[in-house]
């Protein structure tokens, strides 16, 4: 039976033990505060052709498998839709052309890197982290390999190494953070594209860009920049003749669905007062009903004054 | 201060007194105290069902053998769209639904001091203590890279903000916290007779000393640990609903919510009980004893209360959300969400409600049986069936070596519960009983 004495000294406890997990939780989970200056890419749909080199540059700048620059020449895929996967970390699929437009829609399909990313949110050990300065990159050594992020990410992007047995990693655009960040240079896909369709830079800027061209050619593009607030926004934006779910992005939200978990998650556990309020109620209905079942037993009695009193 | 040797000594002590009134009506066996069944069981150890068991798990034994060499992609049907197969629908969300009842026959035994129940504890602590292993063991079997699972004990690593990381320690905790609380089963076992032979004789002492110690520390607090097991069991019962919010696009409406955990947490008390009644009366038929209805009819009783709450926070959301239209096309997901429903709550909603088919064992076991099955195809449909990735383009199908990993789990667990409940004082001595 619990003896207040005892009831006080577990309370103390865990008190202290919910002190230490949440004192190291908010360390690790205080907000990312993104930078001002963060980076993005915009896609200008309109403008790509379809010429297939961004997937080129991607594998050969990710060291995935690839062929030739020239057996990308090859239009055929583009028939059929297709998803980025453990091999790819880009395609372009191929929209037809509407009604009032020749060309058809070509869109670069990729790791879009939200502002407040679902597979952050959800990653067990922090494997997966937003960059104040715009990518979402990805430490295979922290991974134990849960496949949450897969399950989270409301485009499902993640792909993963099923066939690996020892070492599978998880796998998407990393944004070219090696070389965009470090070395100063641009990512593969925006280097290697003759169209200049890609355009990386501020975040900011690119999305003053995307507004002007809109402004210029509202003719040409659909309203809305997709990206621009979607799941609370991403690093990519994209420009397109059409709404972005009339080629392939799902319907979502303008908030992200890490927002909702986070506040129930914090909501239960900030301070651990729920947990901390269930452990006292237990504590004290665990003591009264030791004390109404035993009356008269046990010298528990002495440093029991008050529960007696309290049941009278 | 008053400091029984253990909880479930004292306890048994009290009912061997209880038993040895004339008022007490119930059969003596109920009041026996637990015993090992070695010698004692009316059936040997090994049985043929035991047998086919046996092979199951060794099938399971060796399918896991495959995964471990020729990875994930070799024995799952698991892709890019459909991270998560049965391996985490059934064996960790299920598994984890299912040894609720070690908590909630905690709560009503030890923190309600419900005497009558105390008979019930030691059966539900054991399926608890070995459930959350497998739960624990299925987990590894399913992550990549299972050798860096301690990365998630390590404070740098902690993340805070993922319900996955919540579950992670709280299953860790309170996997702890069982096996203390099955600690003072062990030393009763063999505190007083440890007998190791030839060059092991010389650990006999020490051994005793550390039974001792842990037997006289663990009796001190456990109490504490009951309690702590609780509240871990209702944190994480709850976070593991908590994991799917995180995918409103992609879980079906039918299904997501934002109440999702106090849905999971509800339903875990309803099929806690109902696992301890279901497990008594399967052990009771297995090994060929009295059904203790005296204690499961009663325990019965609370189950339809229980069922009605989660029930109503079921529906309540539902029709405040107005996803009852999804019931309206005849699919996959409308037929398994009203089996979920009919079956596993309703139709033993009815059953149980009734004081007479409560009392018969046929009765209780199906309406156990029932709630059991529809709490696990809950879990199942929110994890599988009503997973709905955006660009799916073929349906998720376990592969066999998928669903045999699986039953081969279930199976070698049912093998240790019934080495163990042979092996340590579980179960009531009912042999012991009749001979007195």
């Amino acid at each position: 039976m619990v003896t207040r004495r005892e009831f006080l000294k577990y309370t103390g406890a865990a008190a202290g033990t919910a002190a230490l997990v949440a004192s190291g939780a908010e360390a690790s989970t205080g907000k990312t505060h993104l930078d001002p200056e963060r980076i993005g890419v915009l896609a200008d749909l309109t403008l790509c052709i379809g010429c297939r080199r961004c997937e080129w540059g991607c594998a050969e700048q990710n060291k995935l498998p690839h062929g030739t620059l020239q057996s990308y020449d090859d239009q055929a895929v583009l028939k059929e839709m297709r998803r980025p996967d453990e091999t790819r970390f880009t395609v372009i699929n191929r929209y037809p052309a509407p009604a009032w437009r020749e060309q058809p829609l070509d869109v670069k399909v990729q790791c879009l890197h939200c502002e407040k990313p679902a597979c952050v949110s959800a990653c067990i050990v922090g494997a997966l982290e937003k960059n104040p300065k715009g990518p979402v990159t990805y430490d295979a050594w922290k991974c134990i390999g849960c496949r949450y992020c897969m399950v989270a990410c409301p485009f499902q992007i993640p792909a993963y190494e099923y066939d690996n047995a020892l070492t599978p990693k998880v796998m998407k655009c990393t944004l070219c953070s090696e070389r965009t960040l470090k070395e100063g240079k641009l990512p593969a896909c925006v280097e290697i594209c003759p169209r200049e369709a890609l355009v990386y830079g501020k975040r900011e800027q690119l999305l003053e860009l995307a507004h002007e061209r809109i402004a210029q050619h509202p003719d040409r593009y659909h309203p809305e920049v997709m990206g621009e607030h979607t799941v609370g926004g991403t690093s990519w934006l994209l420009l397109g003749d059409r709404p972005a779910t009339e080629y392939g992005i799902p319907e979502l939200p303008d908030q992200s669905p890490a927002i909702l978990t986070e506040t129930i998650q914090h909501g239960v556990f900030r301070g651990f007062t729920g947990p901390l309020m269930i452990f006292s109620l237990l504590s004290v209905l665990m003591k009264s009903s030791t004390d109404k079942r035993k009356p008269g037993q046990g010298d528990s009695h002495g440093d029991n004054r008050d529960g007696e009193d309290h049941h009278g | 201060m008053a400091n029984p040797q253990s909880v479930h000594a004292d306890v048994v002590m009290q009912r061997v007194d209880g038993a040895a009134k004339p008022a007490a009506k119930h059969a003596a066996a109920h009041h026996e105290r637990p015993a090992p069944l070695f010698g004692r069981a009316a059936v040997p150890f090994f049985t043929p069902g035991v047998i086919v068991i046996a092979a199951l798990a060794g099938a399971g034994l060796l399918v896991l053998a495959a995964r471990l060499f020729f990875g994930l992609g070799a024995v799952t049907n698991l892709d890019n769209q459909y991270p998560w197969g049965i391996w985490i629908g059934i064996d960790v969300a299920t598994g984890v639904a299912l040894a609720a009842g070690g908590f909630t026959t905690a709560f009503v035994a030890h923190i309600l001091n419900n005497e009558r129940y105390h008979v019930l504890v030691r059966p539900a602590l054991l399926t608890a203590m070995l459930g959350y292993t497998f739960v624990a063991l299925g987990v590894c079997v399913d992550l990549g890279r299972y050798y860096n699972i301690w990365h998630v004990l390590m404070p740098q690593m902690w993340q805070g903000n993922s319900a996955l990381f919540e579950v992670g320690m709280c299953v860790c905790c309170y996997l702890t916290v069982l096996y203390l609380e099955f600690m003072p089963i062990v030393c009763e076992r063999f505190r007083g007779n440890v007998n190791l032979p030839g060059l092991l004789a010389g650990l006999n002492k020490p051994l005793e000393t550390l039974l001792r110690l842990l037997d006289n520390t663990l009796g001190a607090t456990m109490n504490f640990f009951i309690i702590m097991g609780v509240v871990l069991s209702c944190a994480h019962q709850s976070s593991l609903g908590t994991l799917m919010v995180i995918a409103p696009s992609k879980l079906h409406p039918l299904w997501h919510t934002a109440i999702l955990p106090l849905q999971f947490l509800l339903s875990a008390f309803a099929v806690g009980l109902s696992m301890v009644v279901f497990e008594s009366l399967l052990a009771s038929r297995s090994l060929k004893r009295e059904p203790e209805m005296s204690v499961l009819s009663p325990l019965a009783r609370l189950i339809p209360f229980l069922l009605t709450i989660y029930f109503g926070a079921k529906v309540v959301d539902m029709a405040n959300r107005g996803t009852f239209e999804y019931l309206q096309t005849f699919s996959l997901r409308s037929v398994s969400w009203c089996v979920e429903v009919i079956v596993g709550i309703l139709v033993p909603i009815g059953i149980l409600l009734s004081h007479r088919l409560r009392r018969k064992a046929g009765w209780l076991f199906s309406a156990a049986a029932m709630v059991v099955f529809g709490v696990a195809l809950n879990r199942f449909n929110v994890f599988i069936i009503g997973y709905t990735p955006p660009y799916g383009t073929k349906p998720y199908i376990p592969a066999w070596t998928e669903v045999l990993l699986t039953v081969g789990f279930i199976a070698l667990l049912v093998l240790i519960y019934r080495l163990f409940i042979f092996l340590f004082p579980i179960l009531p001595d009912e042999e012991g009983a009749k001979h007195a």
